[in-house]
């Protein structure tokens, strides 16, 4: 390709790895031997270095501020620009010392590939690791290892196949191919832009022919439209709604959907500044405007996507995040989310596991330390449009913002969560809700109670079941309205259609919230037993019914309940027999509040009745209930 | 995707995101070629309407061909024109070079009118591929109340998210630019039919590479008369773009001592 056509192609690489083990040498010799340094660099270079009375120093090219000459040490992330027959460089040299990993990560996100740097004599480091680790999670997808200061080792090839073997090893265990790994001396030039004649053995390509190896970074085809609404302009007549389209294809007449608000609209016309003519499509990478062909009104932070292929809406979500903060993240901490122009409060519900980047080794944590890398679960205050990173990368990572500064970043997973779009999307239009002839008050005089929902969760064998009959029971002899609705009841009629993926579940969680609703209102005391390990399908079940919604968390550990196993459950989970167990292979997410606490560890079967008993008699009874209740407790016998 | 709609896509994002998240703006336009593309793009990110002011600090010492460009285009791209002065090279810190004691003058008279505007953020077009130091810049750079840039510790920036949330008196310089070079802006410059000051092209045999005060920036030998001949020339030249500008090359730390107080 000619560089000399402005069309030409510009390919970014990052320089990374371990502090010391020659990043910036190797750069300023690749662009000295390339003919790309401006006349009297290299004597100002050289200038610099005797005035300070230092060897010649390589890295004075890009390090420029005078900490870094002071301290010998690349503190940020700086970028330089050179040619090859090929097309045009921007070579981002990122720091290597530990302290600056915030820099490292400004760096390195911004390639189409990276270089990793490793020191032959001192082999692989601690930020070799975890710079191809981060390379991976930041999305950088090509990687050269280049093994430097050969010349420290007599350029022996042994050396160099032990670095290749270990190196290789650790990546392969990330999922990441080297494109090539080379052995080079960029102090004396070998490999660099010219092949060395001290490495006979090596029959590979230079520095120089692997950066013509990588590939441009397009996108791929075939991703849904993604255009996150970044401004809504008024400057005129027209009314503008800005954004970068950052996956797929938007076209004028296309009919778009906004999420998470779910609107729908038409666009009119893409609008244009000193355009030739209006374009009629806009492809990934353009910053555009478009009109509707109706006004409606629409917010930064929307997603515009098509119909057939929206991105998922939930509350919560799987994360694998860096951490950078001074601060450790811990659970329970609440951080600003920004999902490219949505900006949401989270809050940290658990850390699955942090993991070590140096052995790939995974360990239960309270916290994530800076510099970390964690799994974590993150949910948001308000329905977010995500996709899973491995499907749309754009839209499905993230920052994370502890006070004013982004401090850590993730790449979102759904695994064992479901899309709650379908839970929240109203299909019918139309329809009004019909005024009842009768009140709630009515209905409780008569009953001498008020309706509402006892939702009890727990894990599986935990007592959920036993405790609501034995408390319908209860209830039903104190005179009380009173209904059981049981998992293993409802699967057989109403849920019948439902399985147990992560979106069924939460169907299933919908539906028994909804039905215990309307049951409420009709002035009964709906008893639920449903695991219902997530919390946000309980928030919804919460605002279905309203204030007559209380959440009893039947508490019992994990290893409790499988010492109980009263239906065989767990013994088959571990066996592998039954996907997706909550509490083995599906996450239980304990409420943080409870309305009520029975711990069936401590309390038996009539204790824990007790004082679910005290807690309604204390909420449900009525203006006339102690007359009733004395009533239902004559009855009671 | 065609590398300058690359570029220019990068930038009107920049210009949006600034303009939504940051309350009061300002655009510096300092008459030369990368101002006259920042313009331009603003144009282009707000549909034709740029919906802040266009400042220019004048030292009172640039080229005459500059102030009738800045007269002429103030009309026809219809800007929001905003002129501040600079106190003189007396008030300024001794222990600099001359040339960049000179050009410190710039800076005084930005944090003049920075303070009072009460501008949040200004955006200004430097670009990495000028000087080391630029080339460490963010796209979203916060400056202390002062005025002050903090090199040795600079907020992470990546997939495309900003620093935007600040605390109290922090300032922001917005750089648009950041990632073009200067022949992206030559290219772009002719792609778009974008005005551009008379002194960058060869008059008997000189030209400005680029323009500065007119006492401290000296032309380079070239031939190169129009855009075409530019950029062929920078297609081969190993000669750098801030050669002709003094301060630049004094002592080893004054440019950054420069940038450090406030300098674009």
């Amino acid at each position: 390709m000619d560089v000399t056509d402005p069309s030409a192609e510009t390919l970014k690489v990052a320089i990374v790895g371990h502090v010391d083990h020659g990043k910036s040498t190797l750069v300023g010799r690749l662009l000295h031997d390339t003919g790309s340094l401006p006349d009297g660099k290299l004597e100002s270079i050289q200038a610099i270095c005797e005035r300070r009375g230092v060897p010649f120093e390589w890295a004075f090219l890009m390090d420029a501020l005078q900490a870094e000459r002071d301290q010998g040490i690349t503190i940020d992330t700086s970028q330089i620009w050179f040619s090859t027959a090929r097309r045009q460089y921007v070579i981002i040299d990122a720091p290597g010392h530990k302290e600056f990993l915030k820099n490292m990560i400004t760096g390195a996100a911004a390639g189409d590939a990276a270089l990793l740097i490793i020191d032959a004599d001192e082999g692989v480091k601690e930020q070799s690791r975890r710079h191809g680790y981060l390379l991976h999670l930041l999305g950088v997808r090509q990687v050269t290892v280049a093994v430097n200061k050969m010349d420290l080792v007599a350029y022996d090839q042994g050396r160099f196949e032990a670095i290749e073997k270990e190196y290789n090893a650790y990546l392969s265990e990330i999922g990441v191919t080297a494109t090539h790994i080379i052995p080079v001396s960029a102090r004396e030039g070998d490999n660099v832009a010219t092949r060395s004649s001290a490495m006979e053995w090596y029959d590979g390509p230079t520095v120089l022919d692997a950066f013509d190896h990588f590939q441009v970074v397009t996108q791929p085809e075939g991703l849904p439209l993604r255009m996150p609404v970044q401004d809504v302009y008024r400057f005129d007549d027209r009314r503008i709604i800005a954004g970068r389209i950052e996956s797929g294809m938007l076209r004028v007449g296309d009919t778009v959907l906004f999420s998470p608000s779910n609107k729908t609209g038409k666009i009119r016309s893409i609008e244009a500044w000193n355009a030739n003519r209006p374009p009629m499509e806009a492809p990934a990478g353009h910053s555009i405007g478009f009109t509707l062909e109706d006004q409606i009104f629409v917010e930064r932070g929307e997603v515009v996507s098509h119909e057939a292929d929206p991105p998922i809406e939930t509350d919560v979500f799987r994360a694998r995040i860096f951490w950078l903060g001074e601060r450790d993240l811990s659970p329970g901490n609440r951080y600003t989310i920004k999902l490219n122009t949505a900006e949401a409060e989270v809050r940290v519900q658990s850390i699955e596991h942090v993991i070590d980047t140096g052995d790939l080794s995974t360990a239960p944590s309270d916290q994530v330390e800076r510099n970390g890398v964690a799994e974590v679960v993150l949910q948001s205050d308000r329905m977010l449009a995500i996709d899973e990173f491995i499907d749309v990368p754009s839209s499905g990572r993230f920052v994370l913002l502890d006070g004013y500064t982004i401090a850590g970043g993730g790449i979102i997973s759904m695994d064992g969560y479901a899309d709650q779009r379908q839970l929240t999307t109203v299909r019918a239009s139309n329809i009004q809700r019909v005024e009842h002839a009768i009140s709630a008050d009515a209905r409780a005089r008569r009953n001498g109670h008020v309706g509402g929902v006892l939702w009890l969760t727990g894990l599986s064998g935990s007592g959920k079941s036993t405790l609501a009959v034995a408390l319908e029971r209860r209830l039903f002899n104190l005179g009380y309205q009173v209904y059981v609705l049981d998992g293993d009841n409802v699967r057989h009629g109403l849920n019948a259609d439902l399985g147990f993926a992560p979106e069924e579940r939460a169907e299933n969680i919908r539906r028994v919230g909804e039905v215990a609703a309307l049951m409420s209102r009709s002035g009964l005391v709906v008893i639920t037993a449903f695991i219902s390990p997530y919390r946000s399908d309980r928030d919804r079940a919460r605002r279905a019914t309203g204030d007559r919604y209380h959440e009893i968390y039947v508490k019992a550990d994990l290893a409790t309940c499988e010492t109980r196993d009263p239906k065989g459950l767990y013994a088959k989970a571990r066996a592998g027999e039954i996907a997706e167990f909550t509490g083995i292979s599906a996450p239980y997410e304990a409420p943080d509040q409870p309305d009520l606490e029975v711990d069936t560890m401590v309390l038996d079967v009539e204790a824990s009745v007790e004082s679910m008993v005290e807690y309604v008699r204390g909420r449900f009874d009525s203006g006339t209930t102690s007359d009733v209740t004395e009533t239902s407790n004559a009855g009671g016998r | 995707m065609d590398h300058l709609d690359a570029l220019e896509s990068q930038s009107i994002y920049i210009f949006r995101e600034a303009f939504n998240r940051i309350g009061n703006i300002a655009m510096l336009w300092s008459l030369g070629k990368d101002s006259n593309v920042m313009v331009w793009l603003a144009r282009k990110a707000f549909f034709g309407n740029i919906p802040f002011p266009a400042v220019h600090i004048d030292t009172g010492k640039k080229f005459k061909e500059m102030y009738e460009f800045r007269d002429r285009y103030v009309e026809e791209w219809g800007l929001n024109f905003v002129s501040g002065d600079c106190p003189p090279v007396e008030d300024m810190d001794e222990s600099l070079p001359p040339a960049a004691r000179s050009a410190a003058r710039k800076t005084a008279g930005l944090k003049t009118m920075l303070e009072a505007q009460k501008w949040e953020g200004i955006f200004a077009g430097i670009r990495r591929d000028e000087e080391g130091t630029r080339a460490k810049e963010r796209y979203f750079s916060p400056r202390s109340g002062a005025g002050v840039w903090d090199s040795k510790d600079q907020p992470p920036e990546f997939w495309g998210q900003f620093n935007t949330d600040f605390p109290p008196n922090t300032h922001l310089r917005i750089h648009p630019l950041l990632h073009w070079t200067e022949i992206d802006i030559w290219r772009y410059t002719q792609r778009e039919g974008i005005p551009t000051v008379s002194l960058y092209f060869s008059k008997d045999g000189r030209r400005y590479r680029s323009l500065g005060d007119e006492d401290i920036t000296s032309p380079v030998t070239s031939d190169a008369s129009t855009i075409e001949e530019i950029i062929t020339e920078l297609e081969t030249t190993k000669i750098a773009e801030r050669q002709g500008r003094a301060m630049d090359h004094e002592s080893e730390d004054a440019f950054e001592r420069l940038r450090a107080d406030g300098y674009m």
